[in-house]
């Protein structure tokens, strides 16, 4: 399993999701730099991490969604790579229209640093097949900007589709319909403001994170 | 030539942030506010063969994220 993690200036996530990515598949990430224009040959799978890229210059994740490697990472969800973006991650997705809908300043204006209490939308994912559907884990959000919002349109269909695949258990940011994480239309891209890579180690007070990687990277049994 | 961009949120999308700003007038005592909505400003200095295609292009690729914000273009 080759896999990959995007560093922009301004990432801070990156060196987690790659402890995360090497604890399951027992080898190192490529950690890919915003300014290349191509991904390691045969990667098959890609991290967006959080962070705050380029400052947050604009709008969280914008400038990041017009770098270089953002082609690539493009042409690879297209070509049905897997691709997991947190946090950062999840507004640059959303930033590139790979991900409908937009990550909004949190309603309460604050940055929310807390453990968060998650339900498990879809359980079919290639992302979340690990999980059962309706179960609850806990997964450390930190963010100002996670406040998802998409039209009521889009938001009934991304529903009616099993597109959302977390859900926060009680509302943390004014996401709309409490959405934390959705997936894209074919299913092979995930972005989600909870960080799955901050709980896969007892120390971290949680391993609940630890299956999504297991089920993404394919190691379960 | 200079080109102005307004960017707004749409109607209809939640300004938490304009509401603390409606806040903060109230409580600075400003009486008579009945709403704020904040949004950005950009000006551009651009070559006079740039066309408005080109302008509404640039905002709607960079400039504003169609999904919430609406922008307006004026040449100054």
């Amino acid at each position: 399993m080759k896999t990959a993690v995007i560093v922009f200036p301004g990432s801070n996530c990156d060196r987690d999701m790659a402890v995360a990515l090497e604890t399951v598949t027992g080898r190192a990430p490529a950690m890919v730099w915003h300014r290349d224009s191509d991904l390691p040959d045969g990667t098959d799978f890609i991290a967006l991490p959080g962070g705050f890229s380029y400052g947050d210059y604009l709008r969280s994740g914008a400038m990041a969604a017009r770098s270089p490697i953002l082609r690539a990472v493009a042409d690879a969800a297209a070509r049905g790579v897997p691709v997991l973006g947190v946090c950062n991650g999840f507004q640059v997705l959303a930033e590139a229209q790979l991900l409908p809908g937009a990550l909004m300043r949190n309603a309460g204006l604050n940055f929310v640093c807390r453990t968060a209490a998650l339900t498990v939308e879809n359980s079919q994912s290639l992302f979340t097949a690990a999980y059962d559907a309706g179960e609850t884990i806990h997964v450390p959000v930190a963010h100002h900007d996670g406040n998802y919002f998409a039209d009521p349109e889009t938001l009934d269909r991304i529903e009616g589709e099993g597109r959302v695949a977390f859900r926060y258990a009680e509302p943390v940011n004014g996401s709309a319909r409490r959405i934390a994480g959705v997936l894209n239309d074919a299913g092979n891209v995930l972005g989600m403001m909870p960080h799955p890579e901050r709980a896969i180690d007892r120390a971290h007070g949680g391993t609940d994170g630890l299956r999504l990687f297991e089920a993404a990277l394919g190691v379960l049994a | 030539m200079k080109v102005q961009v307004h960017v707004t949120l749409k109607p209809g999308v939640l300004d938490p942030q304009g509401k603390a700003i409606h806040h903060a007038l109230e409580g600075l005592g400003f009486a008579g506010v009945a709403d704020v909505r904040a949004g950005r400003f950009f000006e551009l200095e651009v070559a006079d063969d740039v066309t408005d295609a080109d302008l509404d292009a640039m905002c709607a690729k960079l400039l504003a994220n169609t999904v919430i914000e609406n922008y307006r273009i004026t040449r100054v």
